[in-house]
């Protein structure tokens, strides 16, 4: 008999779990978007943890249009990064201060 | 309901999925060096893929190692050596008094939570959803065939329009990282 899905599940908000404390914590804009990747994941995992027990494979498309989204959202993302760290000596978001008054 | 009726390959595969998951993610949000970080995240990346062989979604767990490991990542590693690797960002520093208490009292309620709402109740199971006609996906063997199926049918009209918004992505980003003409007279002036 296969593992329970409840141990995936369990797993994956686990790994939410990881990815939005690191999310929360960290400076670094990078790091910040792995963690964002990190919670990508857990939500993936899910779904198709979802799909085998409910075997449906709509769980899975929906995966295959979230890996695509996510990957579109990394390039714009990145591209932002580069445009706004490319002056600064780092990348740390703590120096998005123009607008404070 | 013991742990010992389960099949000892599927808690096998388990357990090591769940090693790679959880070690890589927690390096990623632990380590300084972003490259380390990347390399964390390849690891996480590749236990999420065996998860999904384990579950059956042969086709996602491909994708996975390719679009994410050998595509997103590596596209991090390139911001990355271009921006400069910053080891300025120290872990242990916490400009904000209290941030990192008050960020894992708010992921506990939220991951306690899930497993809690997990317990407490019972799946739907045996329903199966209208727009697959009631045939349940293939157990143990490959289903890119019932995958396919349902992305060039019924999810047509969301497939072209990733097409579009991965174009769009594309010439955004073109944009955003180009250098503007000034700034490059500026930079040679100096």
């Amino acid at each position: 008999m296969n593992v329970p899905a409840a141990w995936y599940l369990v797993l994956a908000a686990i790994l939410f779990g990881i990815g939005a404390f690191g999310l929360l914590t960290r400076r670094s804009a990078l790091i910040m978007f792995m963690c964002i990747e990190l919670m990508l994941n857990a939500v993936n995992l899910t779904f198709v943890t979802f799909s085998r027990t409910l075997s449906d494979i709509d769980g899975q498309a929906i995966v295959f249009f979230v890996m695509v989204v996510a990957a579109a959202e990394v390039t714009v993302g990145l591209g932002i990064v580069v445009a706004v760290f490319r002056r600064r000596p780092s990348s740390s978001v703590d120096e998005l201060s123009e607008l404070k008054g | 309901m013991t742990a010992v009726s389960y099949a000892i390959p599927s808690v096998l595969i388990f357990v090591t999925s769940a090693l790679l998951i959880v070690v890589g993610a927690v390096g990623v949000i632990s380590v300084k060096n972003p490259v380390h970080a990347a390399l964390s995240l390849i690891m996480t990346l590749f236990g999420v893929a065996v998860a999904f062989i384990a579950q059956s979604a042969d086709f996602l767990a491909a994708v996975q190692i390719i679009v994410y490991a050998g595509a997103i990542v590596v596209l991090f590693l390139f911001v990355i050596m271009f921006l400069g690797v910053d080891r300025r960002d120290h872990v242990t520093v916490e400009p904000l008094v209290g941030q990192r208490a008050f960020a894992a009292v708010g992921v506990l309620l939220t991951v306690g939570g899930l497993v809690t709402l997990m317990a407490r109740s019972h799946w739907v199971t045996g329903a199966m959803s209208v727009s697959s006609q009631g045939t349940p996906i293939a157990t143990g063997q490959g289903n890119v065939r019932e995958l396919g199926t349902a992305v060039f049918t019924t999810y047509l009209f969301a497939f072209e329009a990733t097409a579009a918004l991965l174009i769009i992505a594309v010439v955004g980003a073109v944009l955003l990282a180009r250098r503007e003409r000034a700034t490059q007279t500026e930079e040679a002036g100096q």
